[in-house]
């Protein structure tokens, strides 16, 4: 029973570390935001933004597209099985258009990013911190947070949110071709009904997420790479435990952000 | 005045004591190597040294700014007149042999793009890379990766070198190349260099004095001419190359012994 406790009370402050490191981190990164702004921060950093912006979002493009398109035939067949038999096939068009700008566009586009960049981010700096790079940077007088972490933070804010837009309207696009071949409901009209059934509101909330989710991918992913201790081993370690870690933190930080526009927006 | 001074410095990782106590003064322009076996902690001193951890207690005072409690501000000043080469040179594999020269330069100065490129052909050249700076470091061998790893250390013309086991893993011939390129930049520069190696040819071919580690404490400092004479059976041992710890292969044997016997006990 000693042994249970003991363990359940190292764990919980390993989990509590563990969290403390991400905070110290992400607020040594705000700090250090400014430097990969462009026009006001270091144009070499700005430049290390862009070439991220371009893997974390760019490169990921195919990928959540197809994911969306998916998903969007997926929700809607399904959808469409059980409305079927209510008479109700016209609020496929409110699931789908709603689901995916609220929910499954933010949450596809995270889960997409953690495994491609997240990992990505693991493995980059755990190898520098392996080969000397981490150190060497020290002592040339240059922050790791300033020149690795911030620039690849930026990209993540700035590109998650325009990958949720762009599997939003693939979502809905799919959406819109499933009515079209199943009840010949015209394009113009599916894209009339589906604007019609999305609010402002869910549009702002998914994209309040998708910057949360930004958030968690980029910071867990940097951690795991700076807490890498040892060999090459320890790098495939770290870069499976980031796409572990923010995989699970984005699905717990959906949970909260969704009751709590659940409990706000509530008539 | 020295330039580094080291005052009862104590390290320990885990409780395990690493670096015991140990001072030591090195004087403006000198040739300071630091020579051990391994595990004698001569790694651990250099990276104290040049502030990558804090010790237990003790100082480690660098052009009297003692980096051990400073602030990071002082500490990033300090650094600016430090060059590092380490082990594994550790250029980052991203840029170039030029981008990895000129980057201190990029970062700490306002200098004009057309006079950084020149800065960095000339500290390319005094290491003999100048033909090779549009390389990847991934496409240089282990000898010219060092020398590349020099070049960026002198690109902010520091006072101090510090190198970190300069001809661990080459040939002898590119290991004597490297010996009498430390040589050239001591002449031709003037700067205070530390080298931590575990070669003696190499060591009394650059020493002005060598400090010798032994579990952690100087067992002898002095001129090459004084630790070569040097009567002390710990220094002979290392420069005799005589194996120390005789009595544990004659523990291995007991004990295998006594396992043996305990098999036939059981049997």
């Amino acid at each position: 029973m000693a042994n249970v406790l003991e363990d359940v009370g190292r764990r919980t402050l390993n989990d509590l570390d563990y969290v403390g490191s991400l905070n110290i981190q992400l607020w040594s990164t705000l700090r250090a935001m400014k430097s990969a702004l462009p026009l006001v921060g270091n144009s070499y950093r700005w430049q290390a933004t862009m070439q991220q912006m371009l893997q974390i979002g760019y490169e990921a493009l195919p990928m959540v597209s197809l994911m969306a398109i998916c998903t969007g035939f997926i929700l809607a067949m399904q959808g469409a099985a059980e409305l079927r038999r209510f008479g109700a096939m016209h609020y496929v068009i409110d699931l789908v258009a709603v689901g995916f700008t609220r929910e499954l566009g933010p949450l596809l586009t995270a889960i997409a990013v953690s495994g491609r960049s997240g990992s990505a981010f693991a493995a980059e700096i755990g190898t520098m911190k392996v080969t000397e790079e981490l150190d060497s940077l020290r002592v040339m007088a240059l922050e790791p947070i300033e020149f690795v972490v911030a620039p690849k933070y930026l990209a993540a804010l700035i590109s998650i949110p325009c990958l949720t837009i762009i599997s939003n309207s693939f979502g809905i696009v799919a959406g819109g071709l499933f009515m079209f071949f199943s009840t010949r409901l015209t394009p113009l009209l599916y894209f009339r009904y589906a604007l019609e059934s999305i609010a402002l509101r869910d549009v702002i909330t998914g994209l309040i997420k998708s910057v949360a989710f930004a958030t968690i991918i980029a910071h867990v992913g940097c951690l795991e790479g700076f807490r890498v201790r040892g060999g090459p081993d320890s790098v495939g370690r770290s870069t499976t435990s980031a796409v572990v870690k923010s995989t699970f933190l984005v699905i717990v930080a959906d949970a909260v952000f969704t009751a709590i526009f659940y409990i706000t927006v509530r008539p | 005045m020295p330039i580094i001074s080291i005052r009862d410095l104590v390290v320990e990782y885990d409780g395990r004591r690493v670096l015991d106590r140990l001072s030591l003064d090195v004087e403006p322009g000198e040739t300071m190597v630091l020579l051990g076996g391994s595990g004698s902690g001569k790694s651990t001193l250099l990276r104290q040294i040049i502030g990558l951890e804090r010790p237990k207690s003790g100082s480690v005072i660098v052009k009297g700014v003692d980096i051990t409690s400073c602030s990071p501000a002082e500490l990033k000043k300090v650094r600016h007149s430090i060059g590092v080469a380490f082990q594994s040179a550790a250029l980052f594999n991203s840029l170039s042999v030029e981008d990895n020269v000129a980057l201190p330069l990029r970062e700490h100065t306002r200098l004009a793009p057309s006079i950084i490129n020149l800065m960095v052909w000339m500290k390319l050249a005094v290491v003999g890379l100048a033909d090779f700076r549009k390389l990847l470091p991934q496409a240089l061998s282990g000898g010219m990766k060092k020398r590349g790893a020099v070049a960026r250390a002198l690109a902010l013309d520091p006072e101090i070198l510090v190198l970190d086991e300069p001809s661990a893993g080459l040939d002898p011939i590119v290991a004597a190349e490297l010996d009498e390129l430390i040589l050239l930049l001591k002449q031709a520069f003037q700067m205070t260099v530390i080298v931590v190696t575990h070669e003696m040819p190499s060591a009394f071919r650059i020493a002005d004095r060598i400090a010798m580690l032994r579990k952690g404490t100087f067992s002898s400092v002095g001129t090459k001419e004084e630790i070569r004479a040097s009567q002390d059976p710990q220094v002979r041992h290392f420069l005799d190359r005589i194996p120390e710890d005789l009595g544990s292969a004659t523990a291995v044997a007991d004990h295998f012994e006594k396992y043996l016997h305990s098999q036939e006990t059981n049997q």
